[in-house]
């Protein structure tokens, strides 16, 4: 017995006053008007929204620096380390002039994830290098198709002139870590 | 004469808009309580608090594709929500929805007829709704239809016979068979004349009536007849649009009704209590009392969507053995103790 919750179950004949039905309906009844007046449970969506943990993971996104370059160089970590094999991308080589666009000679041409497949564990944020992809606050929006899930550049890549804090989620241990000199390239 | 039948005609239309009204309000009620109940909202999006959700429901079933199977007697298969709509309707003729007013002079009843016959009437008619359901799930050549059919009709055939028989008690100890009869006896109430409602004097009568009438209007625990994992959708299985809508509009008509019944036998009708020590005059009382017998109905009407989010169903044999074997000989049980009694107060 993994628990103390089990009941044991007995199977004995009901007396009279459980086989009349009333009582028990009486009190079945009476567990039921003293819910008509509680608190509800309901959160209104699009008014109220449901409060989120700080550490939540919602939407993904490719951050640039602070030049507006990408971060991202395509090296395919994140689509290896993804358990649910969302991720996939197409790797190009910079041309010359793109430097302000690319932050390395290397990057992703396409980048996709499909949101249908993805679980938001965060594990392509974790196996990020060049701390380019990041798990935010924000919810994905329905779709009625299929293809709308699947989210490419346009929509993963954050803007140059509105960038997405993804500072929420940096707690002090996950700053202290990235302190290390194996990862020094990314200031 | 055509006073007489314009007031008659005035009177019936606003009955029959009255109880539209309040079975298209029941749906709508029937799916806030059961939220409330449960610790949810309901719909809440058409219109303040979702009053308008019946309109769009409404809407809904009619603008849906109307089907009528190729193999069906199609004749029938459109009859058969028709019969379900007019008995769930006719019966509220004789109940008395009020007192009566007098205007310039003239008084006017606010009861459509009264026939000294009034609850057999309702059982007349009630049990002409069984045909509606028959027709319906036969005329629909499906075996589900068929089977929900014969269950719905079983299960109302035998839980008629309780209630008359807790009727035929009643009816020992009012003398009359008229609907207004009966309430008139309660008239006063506490008060000056120490006049109590039958339900004190019928309680077991009282238990009888309001569980057969639960399962003469399909409602939970004995809403067998539509049963999704066995029968589908039971004997609307092959309906659509507005002819399921019908059917599905009948049981809250029914609903209604049965309150009204329930409420005019054994709670007063349109009685309430001190009214005759208010001092008002006799418009004044008709008018509350009227108020009065509406909020008693949709008490009663609360009681039954209370009632269907509390428990769960009967098993069907369950259900007949409840019938059959308790309900039946406890009615009959319940006419030998009123006749005895009556026998002794009288002797």
């Amino acid at each position: 017995m993994l628990t103390n919750r089990s009941k044991v179950v007995v199977k004995k004949e009901m007396n009279f006053w459980e086989r009349m039905y009333l009582p028990a309906i009486l009190s079945g009844v009476v567990i039921t008007i003293k819910h008509l007046l509680r608190r509800k449970a309901t959160i209104k969506f699009p008014e109220q929204k449901r409060e989120i943990s700080k550490v939540w993971r919602g939407q993904h996104v490719l951050k640039r620096d602070e030049h507006g370059a990408e971060r991202c160089t395509a090296c395919g970590l994140c689509a290896v380390a993804c358990p649910a094999e969302a991720i996939t991308m197409t790797a190009a080589e910079r041309k010359k002039g793109d430097e302000g666009l690319f932050r390395e000679e290397k990057y992703a041409s396409v980048y996709e994830i499909n949101m249908l497949r993805c679980i938001f564990c965060g594990l392509c944020e974790e196996a990020c290098p060049k701390e380019a992809i990041f798990l935010t606050d924000r919810i994905v929006s329905t779709d009625y198709e299929r293809h709308g899930f699947i989210y490419g550049k346009d929509k993963l890549v954050e803007a140059v002139d509105k960038r997405i804090d993804v500072t929420v989620r940096q707690t002090p241990e996950v700053l202290e870590f990235k302190k290390h000199k194996l990862l020094s390239h990314n200031r | 004469m055509i006073a007489f039948v314009t007031y008659k005609m005035i009177l019936v239309l606003v009955i029959f808009t009255i109880t539209l009204a309040i079975a298209a309000y029941s749906t709508y009620a029937e799916r806030k309580v059961a939220a409330f109940l449960q610790d949810r909202v309901g719909p809440d999006r058409a219109g303040p608090f979702g009053i308008f959700q019946p309109l769009a429901d409404g809407l809904k079933f009619i603008y849906k594709e109307e089907i009528i199977p190729n193999v069906s007697n199609k004749l029938l298969f459109v009859f058969g929500p028709c019969i379900a709509m007019l008995t769930a309707l006719m019966a509220g003729v004789v109940v008395p929805w009020g007192d009566t007013v007098f205007i310039g002079g003239k008084e006017y009843s606010l009861q459509i007829t009264d026939l000294n016959i009034g609850i057999l009437y309702v059982f007349g008619v009630v049990s002409i709704g069984v045909y509606g359901i028959m027709i319906g799930g036969w005329s629909s050549n499906n075996k589900f239809s068929l089977l929900g059919a014969i269950r719905a009709s079983a299960q109302m055939i035998s839980y008629e016979i309780a209630m008359g028989l807790a009727i035929i008690a009643l009816v020992l100890m009012t003398g009359t068979l008229s609907l207004r009869e009966i309430t008139m006896q309660q008239a006063g109430g506490l008060g000056g004349d120490w006049n109590f409602w039958n339900v004190v004097y019928q309680p077991l009568g009282f238990l009888i009536f309001i569980v057969c009438a639960f399962a003469e209007c399909n409602r939970t625990p004995f809403d067998l007849p539509e049963c999704e994992t066995e029968l589908v959708g039971g004997y609307h299985t092959e309906y659509s649009s507005m002819k399921l809508g019908f059917y599905l509009f009948a049981e809250y008509i029914n609903m209604f009704i049965s309150s009204a019944v329930i409420s005019t036998l054994y709670f007063g009708g349109f009685n309430f209590p001190f009214m005759n020590n208010l001092g008002l005059d006799h418009n004044m009382i008709s008018i509350i009392g009227t108020i009065v017998l509406f909020a008693k109905i949709v008490f009663f009407i609360f009681f039954f969507m209370w009632i269907r989010w509390t428990i769960p169903r009967f098993r069907y044999d369950q259900l007949m053995n409840l019938g059959w074997k308790i309900m039946i000989p406890l009615a009959i049980f319940n006419i030998a103790l009123c006749a005895l009694i009556s026998l002794y107060i009288n002797r």
